[in-house]
C-alpha cells in the first residue's frame, strides 16, 4: 500500500469512522438506565479494598459495600 | 522444572552478558553488559536458594509485594530525581558549578538526561506501576495475573532498564532523541519488560470479578498500550555493532523529527497526562470518600483525550522543515484538547463537591487538589503555546521549561505525593502516617517551589524571546545570544531555590513515610474482620 492510497484513506474513511465512533460514545453513555449502572461503576473503589472477591461472592459484589 | 528452565535462562543470560563486555566496542556498552550479567547472577542464585521452598500463591489476597517495592522505588528515585535537578539548575546559574575534573561525566550536558529521565520514567515510571497494580487489583477485585513472578519481572525488570538508562548516559550511550536516549539493547529490554507489564495489566482485567472496568483501568491501559506503540516506532534503528552501543535511525530528516516529536508530545500525553489519570479517577474518590463527580463524564473524558491526544506532536516543530499543514494540524488539535483536559479538571475537583471542608483538615487531599489544579493551568498554557504566534515568542525560550515543571512538579509531583502518602499506612498496615504535619510542610514547600519556578521562567522565557527578536532601527539584532544568558541569571538562581524548597519536600516526604513504618503501631489485619466465614 502505498503512502498516498494510506493517506486518502486516513482523512477519509477512518476520519469519518473515528468521529461516528466518538459520537457513539458520547451517544452510548447518555443511553437511558446508563445513570443508575455508572453510579454500580463508580462505587468500585470502596469494595473490595482488602481482599479479592471470592468465586461465590462473585454474584453478589453489586450489593456488598465495606 | 519451570525453575530448572529459569536458572538455565539466567546462567545463559549472565554467559552472553560477560562475553558481549568482553567484546565491548565502547565503556557504555561495557558497563551496561556487567549491569546483565550482574543482575543476572543475582537473580539466578535468588531462583537458586529459593527452590522448592516458596509458597503457593493465595489467590484470595492481593499481590502487594511488588506495590510495596515500587512504592520504596517511587520515593528514592523521586529524591534522586530532585536532587539531579537542582545541581543542574545551579549548574545554569553558575557554569563554574560544571568541574572541570568532572567534565564529559558530570557536565550540564550529561546530567540533563540522566534528570529527565530520572523524573519521568524512574520516579513517574515506578509510580505508574505500583498505583496500576494496586487499583488494577482493587477495582477488579481479583489478585494480580501471572503469580508472583511476572509481577516482579515487572518491577526488577523496570529498574534494571532505568540503571542501564542512567549509567549509559554518563558513560556517552545515547540516541540523542529527547525522552528517548536510550540505545538500542536497552530500548529492546523496555520492550520486553513492557509487554510483560501488559500481560500483567490485562490479565488482571480479564479475570476480575466486578463486572465493569474501572474507569481508572482504561486510562492505565490506554497508557501501557500507547507508550508501547510510540517506543517501538521513534526507536526503529539499527545498532553499528552488536558489541557496541551506537546505532542508526531509521527514519532520518523531518520525517525523524516528526516521529520523535509524536513520541515525545504523547510521552506527555499518555505516560504523563493518560496513567496519572488513572491514578486520580482511583486516589481522589477514595481520599475524598466520594465516587467520582460524574462517571458520564470520566468516560467521555477517556475517549475525547486518547482520540485527540495522538495528534498533538506537531506543536513542537512550528517554523522547522515540517510542512505547514501538519504544524496547523498539530496546534489544532491541541486547542481542541484544552476541552477534555478540563472536562477531565473538573470532574476531579468537583469529586470534593460537598467534602469541601476536608481540605483545610486534610493536607493529603489538598496535595490532590493542587494536582488537579496544576493539571488545569498547564493544560491551559499548552495549548495556548501551540498556537503559531504564542510559539514564535515562547519556542526555544525557558517558558517552555516552566511550562513543563508546571505540569511535571505541579500535577505529577503532587498527585504521586498524595498516592504514596495515602497507601504506605495502608500497605504496611499502620495507623496513619507519622506526621501529618509533615505532609503540610512537604505540601507549601512543593507549592512554594512550584510558585518560584514557574514564575522565574515565565519571566525568563518572556524576556528571552523578546531579546531575541529586538531590531535596531537599521534591522540589525540588538541582543548576541549571550547578552540573554546573562540577563536571565537572577531568574535561574530563583528557579534553583524553588527547586531547592521542592527537593526538601521530597526528602520530609522520604523521612515522613520511612517513619511511618518504622513508629506508627501495626493496624491488626482489619480485613480479617470485614470477612464473613465461608
Amino acid at each position: 500500500m502505498d503512502y498516498h492510497i494510506f493517506r486518502e484513506f486516513a482523512d477519509s474513511w477512518f476520519l469519518i469512522f473515528m468521529f461516528v465512533f466518538f459520537l457513539a460514545v458520547v451517544a452510548w453513555v447518555f443511553r437511558p438506565g446508563s445513570r443508575k449502572t455508572y453510579e454500580d461503576t463508580s462505587e468500585i473503589p470502596f469494595r473490595h479494598e482488602d481482599k479479592p472477591a471470592n468465586a461465590s461472592e462473585a454474584g453478589e459484589s453489586r450489593s456488598s459495600k465495606d | 522444572m519451570w525453575d530448572y528452565i529459569k536458572l538455565i535462562a539466567l546462567g545463559l543470560v549472565a554467559v552472553l552478558a560477560a562475553i558481549a563486555a568482553g567484546y565491548a566496542r565502547d565503556l557504555a556498552y561495557q558497563v551496561n553488559a556487567v549491569e546483565v550479567m550482574l543482575a543476572a547472577v543475582i537473580a539466578f542464585i535468588w531462583v537458586l536458594r529459593t527452590m522448592g521452598s516458596r509458597q503457593p500463591v493465595a489467590q484470595n489476597e492481593y499481590f502487594d509485594g511488588v506495590v510495596r517495592a515500587g512504592v520504596i522505588a517511587t520515593t528514592f528515585w523521586g529524591v534522586v530525581g530532585f536532587l539531579v535537578a537542582v545541581i543542574i539548575a545551579f549548574q545554569l546559574a553558575y557554569p563554574a558549578l560544571n568541574f572541570e575534573w568532572a567534565q564529559g561525566y558530570l557536565n550540564f550536558g550529561k546530567l540533563r538526561p540522566l534528570h529527565t529521565s530520572a523524573v519521568i520514567f524512574a520516579f513517574g515510571g515506578n509510580a505508574l506501576i505500583a498505583s496500576s497494580f494496586y487499583v488494577v487489583q482493587r477495582t477488579s477485585a481479583a489478585r494480580l495475573f501471572g503469580g508472583n513472578s511476572l509481577g516482579w519481572f515487572v518491577f526488577w525488570g523496570y529498574n534494571l532498564f532505568i540503571v542501564l538508562a542512567a549509567t549509559g548516559y554518563i558513560l556517552g550511550a545515547t540516541q540523542s532523541k529527547e525522552y528517548a536516549e536510550p540505545e538500542w539493547y536497552v530500548d529492546i529490554w523496555l520492550t520486553i519488560v513492557w509487554v510483560a507489564y501488559l500481560l500483567a495489566f490485562l490479565g488482571t482485567i480479564f479475570k476480575r470479578k466486578e463486572p465493569h472496568i474501572y474507569v481508572a483501568n482504561w486510562f492505565y491501559l490506554s497508557f501501557i498500550v500507547t507508550i508501547a506503540m510510540l517506543h517501538i516506532v521513534n526507536n526503529l534503528s539499527i545498532p553499528v555493532s552488536f558489541f557496541g552501543s551506537k546505532s542508526v535511525q531509521v527514519f532520518s530528516g523531518v520525517q525523524d523529527a516528526m516521529t520523535q516529536w509524536w513520541y515525545g508530545h504523547n510521552a506527555v500525553g499518555f505516560f504523563l497526562t493518560a496513567g496519572f489519570l488513572g491514578m486520580m479517577y482511583y486516589f481522589v474518590p477514595k481520599q475524598a470518600e466520594r465516587p467520582v463527580y460524574s462517571y458520564k463524564l470520566s468516560i467521555v473524558h477517556f475517549w475525547a483525550l486518547i482520540f485527540l491526544y495522538i495528534w498533538a506532536g506537531p506543536h513542537h516543530l512550528h517554523y522547522t522543515a515540517l510542512p505547514d499543514w501538519a504544524s496547523t494540524l498539530g496546534m489544532t488539535f491541541s486547542v481542541i484538547l484544552w476541552m477534555p483536559s478540563w472536562g477531565g479538571m473538573i470532574n476531579g475537583l468537583m469529586t470534593l463537591s460537598g467534602a469541601w471542608d476536608k481540605l483545610r483538615t486534610d493536607p493529603i487531599i489538598r496535595m490532590m487538589v493542587v494536582s488537579v489544579g496544576f493539571y488545569g493551568m498547564s493544560t491551559f498554557e499548552g495549548p495556548m503555546m501551540s498556537i503559531k504566534a504564542v510559539n514564535s515568542l515562547s519556542h526555544y525560550t525557558d517558558w517552555t521549561i516552566g511550562h513543563v515543571h508546571s505540569g511535571a512538579l505541579g500535577w505529577n509531583g503532587m498527585i504521586t505525593f498524595g498516592m504514596l502518602y495515602f497507601l504506605v499506612p495502608r500497605l504496611w498496615a499502620r495507623e496513619g502516617l507519622y506526621s501529618l504535619k509533615l505532609v503540610s510542610w512537604h505540601f507549601w514547600l512543593s507549592t512554594i517551589g512550584i510558585v518560584l519556578y514557574a514564575a522565574s521562567m515565565w519571566v525568563a522565557g518572556i524576556m528571552q524571546g523578546l531579546m531575541w527578536r529586538e531590531v535596531d532601527s537599521q534591522g540589525f539584532l540588538v541582543n548576541a545570544f549571550a547578552d540573554t544568558v546573562a540577563a536571565m541569571h537572577p531568574m535561574f538562581v530563583v528557579r534553583g531555590l524553588g527547586g531547592v524548597l521542592y527537593l526538601t519536600g521530597g526528602i520530609i516526604m522520604a523521612y515522613n513515610l520511612w517513619m511511618t513504618v518504622a513508629r506508627q503501631p501495626r493496624v491488626e489485619s482489619r480485613s480479617v474482620a470485614a470477612v464473613p466465614a465461608e
